[in-house]
């Protein structure tokens, strides 16, 4: 008993210091915004990204963002969440690890009126109004602008194979819908196989060394889509190793923008890729700051862009990211 | 004979389920027995099936004297996933190949002693003793890689996965040699017999003079080092770690080879050479599956099926059911379930 208290005194003093030495630099820096984000932690070159990202945004902004690493545990990111509203931050990021059972934590922050935005991932909730809005990107809108430049490139006559993410996630899910869309479109367009690379480099290459002999040693592929990046490098080597050159007999489109892709196009061998932008925070900063400037809450769902990126600009991109990642 | 297999027809549910699911798979696609030569390279789907069966073969070769000891190892995916990314990251750094190899291959080994520490001379469980390592493994190849997929260009380490010897692909080169090496080992001394007798009775085995924690400790060891060179083939095969994937679950599918191979988990009689047969079932099944152009949901539904039905082959209860041919060496086929009264001409 007396070991609690101990424990909740000191974490109450601490509590109040921290809320002086905030409201210290409030007053001293007109207005500094004080942000906690509860990361998922680092279980892919992107996520490190998106965290390095939302550092160099914050001090552009000049924000004080407060980092959480949940190693992959929403009860790690329920603890974080309480302890910034414990810290009185001025807003709370969530990259949801789980899309369930956020609803009890969420309302502690809206009951301490603070705003929470959640980051590249939505959750389930019966009560939309426990969040601000999301920052996310539109993974069916990827697949359509994956299929679109496919379509453009080859006047609409193509034969594709698809490398497919894991079965049953539901990126694989919607980037696969948002490509078929542009397929049915156009009547050309066909894709003769597909199957599932599960997202990784040495699936991607085994289930293409497959497709190539599959299909007439390669020569019926017109085009590969995989949807994601690394998937595509993979491929990319079972191509090479089939004596067909990637980028020219079999072009190659992805999802992700990660920096290998970059590199391969730079060398010709990838022809597209739509990026996933690791700037998640950027958008959810503007909102926040626009919405304690004149209270203004923004729309439920900020869709980040799904760019186009070819090889023109890769080897510039490839040197801007090489370091992000 | 020292492969201790009381007849011919005791090997035949594994080798007829591999040429069955072969067969199977030319029916699904006539050219896949097709094989010509592409950069001085063999190149053809019955090539892919040898070469991507390569990493789950050698870890079979190690799983199968493992548990010959009657003992399992779960670490062999994680060791991997060690052993290629420190080849990567070295290579990275700029060491050369001899450097690297000896790196990743210690590694290998160093896991391995651990293992066979805990297992033989703190007598944990195997399969606790094992799990410590599958879990913290991966965690340790994420700490060398610092959480990204760590890239190389050295056409060296490359060579390992896509590279070939007499247009053999290095990958299976490597499996016939460590399978041969293996075999010798345990088949040309008395090696084999102590772990058959460590497997079925590690007291009595003991108090027959066998060093058991010896054997034990060596066999672990053994299995580190033959994962920790599939480690380096998937790695040089992608030219890349990818330490949150590379080896995956791979620890199942050498268990489900060794077992398919027809050697009981309760340790004692092991056959080698059958593991590698039960990986390339399972690999030969994975390569079916992706030219058949099923939809992706079923392929596990399909694997599943067919390994059940090896196992079914093999279940000593089912194989009373089985019409045995007479006569003191039966070399007949064992054929699936067949009612007895095979009547039902067709008109």
């Amino acid at each position: 008993m007396s070991r609690k208290w101990v424990i909740s005194a000191a974490t109450a003093a601490a509590a109040l210091m921290i809320g002086f030495s905030g409201l210290g630099a409030v007053q001293a820096a007109d207005k500094k915004l004080v942000v906690g984000f509860s990361q998922i932690g680092s279980e892919s070159g992107w996520r490190a990204a998106e965290t390095k990202t939302a550092k160099a945004e914050a001090d552009k902004r000049g924000i004080d963002l407060k980092i959480s690493d949940a190693q992959q545990k929403q009860e790690n990111q329920i603890k974080a969440v309480r302890s910034f509203v414990a810290q009185g931050v001025d807003a709370i990021f969530i990259a949801p690890v789980v899309a369930t059972g956020w609803d009890s934590v969420l309302k502690e922050a809206k009951e301490a009126k603070i705003p929470v935005v959640l980051l590249d991932r939505q959750i389930e909730t019966k009560d939309p109004s426990l969040y601000m809005t999301a920052v996310t990107s539109d993974t069916v809108h990827e697949g359509r602008v994956a299929g679109e430049w496919l379509a453009k490139q080859t006047g609409g006559k193509c034969a594709v194979v698809e490398l497919q993410g894991t079965v049953g996630s539901s990126p694989a899910i919607n980037r696969k819908k948002g490509f078929d869309e542009i397929v049915a479109k156009n009547p050309g367009m066909k894709i003769v196989r597909t199957q599932s690379g599960d997202f990784t480099r040495a699936k991607g290459k085994e289930v293409m060394e497959s497709f190539i002999k599959a299909e007439n040693g390669g020569k019926g592929i017109c085009a590969v889509y995989a949807h994601n990046d690394d998937m595509a490098v993979g491929a990319i080597q079972a191509i090479k190793e089939a004596g067909l050159k990637p980028g020219k007999d079999i072009l190659v489109v992805s999802i992700d923008g990660v920096p290998d892709i970059f590199k391969a196009m730079s060398e010709g061998e990838a022809n597209a890729t739509v990026e996933l932008t690791p700037n998640m925070a950027g958008p959810a900063y503007d909102a926040l700051i626009a919405f304690k400037k004149d209270g203004k809450a923004p729309p439920k769902w900020i869709q980040t862009e799904s760019a186009l990126f070819t090889p023109d600009t890769a080897k510039a991109e490839y040197e801007r990211r090489k370091d992000a990642y | 004979m020292t492969l201790s297999a009381p007849g011919p027809a005791r090997n035949l549910p594994q080798y007829g389920a591999l040429i069955a699911v072969l067969l199977a798979n030319w029916l699904l696609f006539p050219d896949f027995f097709a094989i010509r030569l592409q950069d001085g390279r063999l190149f053809g789907s019955l090539i892919d099936v040898l070469n991507r069966g390569a990493p789950v073969a050698l870890l079979a070769v190690g799983m199968t004297m493992v548990i010959a000891t009657r003992g399992v190892d779960l670490s062999v995916g994680a060791v991997m996933a060690i052993s290629g990314a420190i080849a990567a990251t070295m290579t990275g750094a700029g060491w050369s190949l001899p450097a690297v190899l000896a790196a990743s291959l210690a590694a290998g080994l160093l896991c391995g002693l651990w293992n066979g520490v805990l297992v033989a001379v703190l007598r944990i469980q195997p399969i606790i003793a094992t799990l410590i390592l599958m879990v913290a493994g991966r965690g340790i190849a994420q700490l060398v890689t610092e959480g990204q997929i760590v890239t190389f260009t050295s056409p060296a380490l490359a060579f390992i996965g896509s590279g070939s010897f007499l247009t053999v692909p290095m990958p299976v080169v490597l499996t016939i040699v460590l399978l041969a090496v293996t075999a010798l080992l345990v088949r040309a001394t008395a090696l084999g017999l102590m772990i058959e007798a460590v497997g079925i009775n590690r007291l009595s085995s003991a108090g027959a003079g066998v060093n058991t924690p010896v054997v034990l400790v060596a066999v672990y060891v053994w299995c580190g080092l033959c994962a920790a060179v599939a480690g380096l083939i998937v790695t040089a095969d992608i030219r890349g770690a990818d330490a949150n994937n590379a080896g995956l679950w791979l620890e199942l599918d050498a268990i489900l080879a060794v077992v398919v191979g027809g050697t009981s988990l309760l340790g004692g009689r092991f056959g080698l050479v059958l593991s590698v047969v039960g990986a390339l079932i399972i690999q030969s099944m994975n390569t079916g599956i992706l030219l058949s152009g099923f939809k992706p949901e079923f392929n596990l539904i399909v694997k599943a099926g067919v390994l059940l039905v090896v196992l079914l082959l093999q279940s000593p209860t089912l194989t009373l059911f089985l019409p045995r041919p007479r006569g003191a060496r039966p070399i007949g086929t064992v054929k699936p379930p067949v009612a007895p009264t095979s009547g039902g001409a067709k008109p």
